[in-house]
């Protein structure tokens, strides 16, 4: 092969395996993106039910019932609509009513709205509120106690 | 008074570090040599400063001066002395004084070890260290002051009786250990950058260049190769659930500079022996540090939801930013403009030993670009719509597993291949018996073990063929068959530190993956409810809850469960698991109980009682678990292995005469 001929080859094998990889890495994305939604926006967002989503808010007062075995449930709720998320496990040390909360799985219902968790997370300090939940809930004109560290 | 001394040493250091970052820039220019050795002085200087500040800061720890407000907020009087001093970096304004130190510790290592670089290169090296420490002196005094009183903010208050105590979750071992490796590496990096920085000022890069940096960079990865594994390890046993990486941001931004240094460690060797691929190094050196920078922005700034982003404040993260755009976008600014003028090396066969680092440099560098895009784009799609959405470990698994694929399969023919014309038949035929190998044993485990999926065979086949990769480099090495086994473990003895670094690094990486797949495949969870006296089986062993009792700590109260574990008749093991509830912060955490048999671990943990007497308890069976962080290490030792060769080297005259470079081989 000459030098330009090698130059080429090289560089379309370069070429092949950046495009290999930019589809691979889109797929990737497709498969994987869960988008974030508090109660009152599942309904105007029209979410399916089966897509996988994430749902930010508080714990209801007084919603946590512990059931049977490792099945939990409890309402995660911004004041203007209200969600019951039922979830199969251990909940995080700092899970509290009142608190913020983010999960993650899918609806299994739409009316009345039902979500499957697969996660939950509520982070590893006492006063913590997600930061995308009080973004949400402070566009809801949600009031916040002042005393969450927001991060 | 100490306090206040720690706050005026800083602000000397500040002085003390424009003089080192300007004054010898004069030097070069005049080429006046008085004023170049300024910019070693310089650094010795405000390393001595800053070290000393740092102690003040520490001393106000260790003697639980609660009238500092940083100290109020993250300590606490019965705290043990280990995590008064560990938790100095355990907040915003400790994490940026030890990111400093360590900055500066790097700056007086080049000031110290750099007796044998040109006069003008050592010092604009320094020189842009200097920059660097100025920027972050400039943003600890601004925006982070450790050593501001209560006092001065809120007028003459007396002082609180006790602190607010450190995050319980940081109250471990882990955090002694974990930021400082993890910072020699990110923060080491940054010479790294000055060097690739001072070349291109200089516009002198040649294999000599390479050859200097090398030991930098290899140093910051070996570090940083211990900094992420010991995270990850901390962040398995305390965080109670037994997960070993998260696909955390945070974690990624430590991750990115990893691949690109790694990338960097192969594409200097290319430069230092064929004086190829130059322009591609300098990049590479601009972008390891460029990502450590953008680490520390997404970790100090406060726009992450992470474990590691302490209370924020935003005139921090638009401090970060500005460093941030000024460092990285001067660095490629000045990059654009130089490297056209660079000139290039040769090309070469791409069936070569540095055909397949370019390959590995191709997929490093493409692996580092999906990890980024799945870090940022949650971060840009909010900034630009609003809209939020969650990147999740799914998808690094899968693009970036799937990217490592073709990578760990064309691993082990690096080593074999010669510079510039290998031999690629030859190359396989020496291969071949440790691919039949690996294929047979991943094969065989994957169908005994029954319905693994069929990523996992593949994970399997890569995993071992690395392992066998590195060992039939040695074997071919040291060739046993022709010179019998005595003659063949004087060879291997006298092999260079390097090939022994490389085949014990290229060995743990295929440790690691073998962890990382039989973990991920064949853990099993266990969700119970349990009384004291109950027993559950456990893949093979049997778990039996003793007993429940309370204790008492220095600073927490906890209910601790204790579990005996048996194999058939025999007891195996025994261990504790507790649930802790801080005082001060009246914060809840979950001390995993832990027993390793052989490579593998058995991790219990507590949930709450049920009401009826019961505790929830979790128990994972987590096999060959410990060879993912035992591959990590093997990689460190394979790093300090190849330095301790590199010292000996690093001495000799390195830079050739100007004017007689090395022909382009390969170029036919």
């Amino acid at each position: 092969m000459s030098r330009k001929q090698k130059r080429l080859a090289l560089i379309g094998g370069g070429v092949a395996f950046l495009m290999a990889a930019v589809i691979l890495i889109m797929f990737a994305f497709s498969q994987s993106v869960a988008y974030f939604y508090v109660p009152s926006d599942l309904k105007t967002a029209n979410v399916q039910p089966e897509t996988r989503i994430r749902l930010g808010g508080l714990v209801k007062d007084g919603s946590w019932q512990r059931g049977q075995g490792m099945h939990e449930s409890f309402e995660v709720t911004d004041t203007i609509g209200t969600v019951k998320v039922n979830y199969t496990g251990i909940l995080p040390d700092l899970f509290r009513e009142g608190q913020g909360v983010v999960a993650e799985g899918k609806l299994v219902s739409l009316d009345p709205p039902v979500f499957q968790a697969d996660t939950v997370l509520a982070k590893h300090d006492e006063t913590y509120m997600p930061k995308d939940v009080a973004d949400r809930l402070k566009d809801k004109g949600v009031e916040l106690s002042g005393k969450e560290t927001i991060k | 008074m100490i306090v206040e001394l720690g706050h005026f040493l800083l602000v000397l250091a500040l002085v003390a570090s424009l003089v080192q970052s300007t004054l010898p820039v004069a030097g070069t220019l005049r080429r006046n040599s008085q004023l170049m050795d300024l910019a070693s002085s310089g650094a010795l200087i405000v390393f001595l400063l800053v070290v000393m500040a740092y102690s003040a800061l520490t001393w106000a720890y260790a003697s639980s001066d609660f009238s500092v407000i940083n100290v109020w907020e993250n300590s606490h009087s019965q705290m043990p002395m280990i995590y008064k001093i560990s938790g100095v970096w355990g907040n915003h304004e400790g994490s940026m004084m030890l990111w400093l130190l360590i900055l500066v510790f790097f700056t007086a290592l080049v000031a110290i070890f750099g007796g044998n670089l040109p006069k003008s290169l050592k010092s604009n090296v320094l020189v842009v260290q200097g920059w660097i420490a100025t920027a972050f002196l400039l943003f600890i005094l601004v925006t982070s002051n450790p050593f501001t009183r209560a006092s001065a903010v809120m007028g003459p208050v007396p002082p609180p009786a006790e602190g607010r105590d450190l995050n319980p979750v940081l109250q471990d071992f882990g955090l002694a250990v974990h930021p400082p490796l993890l910072y020699l590496g990110y923060v080491g990096f940054s010479v790294c950058f000055s060097f690739a920085i001072a070349a291109l000022i200089d516009k002198r890069i040649d294999a000599a260049w390479a050859r200097w940096v090398r030991p930098w960079a290899l140093l910051a990865w070996t570090f940083l190769t211990l900094g992420i594994a010991m995270g990850s390890y901390w962040a398995y046993y305390e965080l109670g659930w037994g997960g070993w990486w998260f696909w955390d941001p945070v974690e990624n931004a430590s991750f990115m500079p990893w691949l690109i240094g790694t990338a960097l460690l192969h594409s200097a060797l290319v430069m230092e022996k064929r004086e190829a691929l130059k322009i591609w190094t300098i990049l590479l050196s601009i972008l390891a540090f460029s990502l450590s920078l953008l680490g520390t922005f997404l970790v100090r700034s406060g726009v992450l939801t992470s474990v590691h982003a302490f209370a924020s404040d935003p005139s921090r993260g638009v401090f970060i930013l500005v460093i941030l755009s000024i460092f990285i976008g001067g660095a490629f600014s000045l990059f654009a403009l130089r490297a056209p003028s660079l000139t290039q090396g040769g090309l070469f066969q791409p069936v070569s030993r540095e055909g397949s680092l370019v390959l590995n440099n191709l997929i490093l560098v493409v692996a580092t670009g999906a990890v980024l895009t799945g870090t940022l784009y949650p971060m840009l799609l909010e900034a630009l719509t609003g809209e939020k959405i969650s990147v999740g470990a799914p998808f690094f698994n899968l693009a970036f597993g799937w990217l490592m694929v073709p990578l760990f399969i064309v691993l082990p023919f690096g080593p074999l291949l010669a510079w510039k014309r290998g031999d690629l038949a030859g190359a396989s035929r020496k291969l071949a018996t440790a691919f039949v190998i690996s294929l047979a044993l991943g094969l065989v485990v994957w169908i005994a073990t029954g319905n693994a999926p069929m990523v996992a065979a593949v994970g399997l086949i890569a995993g071992f063929f690395l392992v066998f990769g590195a060992l039939t480099d040695l074997w071919i090495r040291a060739s046993f068959l022709k010179v019998g086994f005595a003659t063949g473990l004087k060879r291997l003895a006298g092999l260079p530190r390097s090939a022994i670094g490389t085949m014990l690094a290229h060995f743990g990486v295929g440790i690691t993956v073998l962890g990382v797949v039989i973990v991920s495949t064949w853990s099993t969870e266990h969700i119970l409810e349990m009384k004291p006296g109950e027993k559950t089986d456990v893949d093979g062993y049997t778990v039996v809850f003793d007993r429940e009792t309370r204790g008492q700590g220095p600073n927490y109260s906890e209910e601790v469960a204790h579990f005996t574990v048996f194999k058939g008749e025999r007891q195996v093991a025994e261990t504790n698991s507790a649930k802790r509830v801080y005082t001060a912060r009246q914060m809840p955490t979950t001390e995993a109980g832990i027993m390793t048999f052989g490579f593998s671990q058995l991790y219990v943990s507590i949930g709450d009682p049920t009401g009826d007497g019961k505790l929830v308890v979790r128990i994972w069976w987590k096999p060959w678990i410990l060879f993912i962080w035992g591959g990590a290490v093997l990689m460190a030792i394979g790093g300090f292995v190849s330095l301790s060769d590199r010292r000996l080297r690093v001495g000799a005259p390195a830079r050739r005469a100007q004017g007689t470079p090395r022909p382009a081989a390969g170029a036919a």
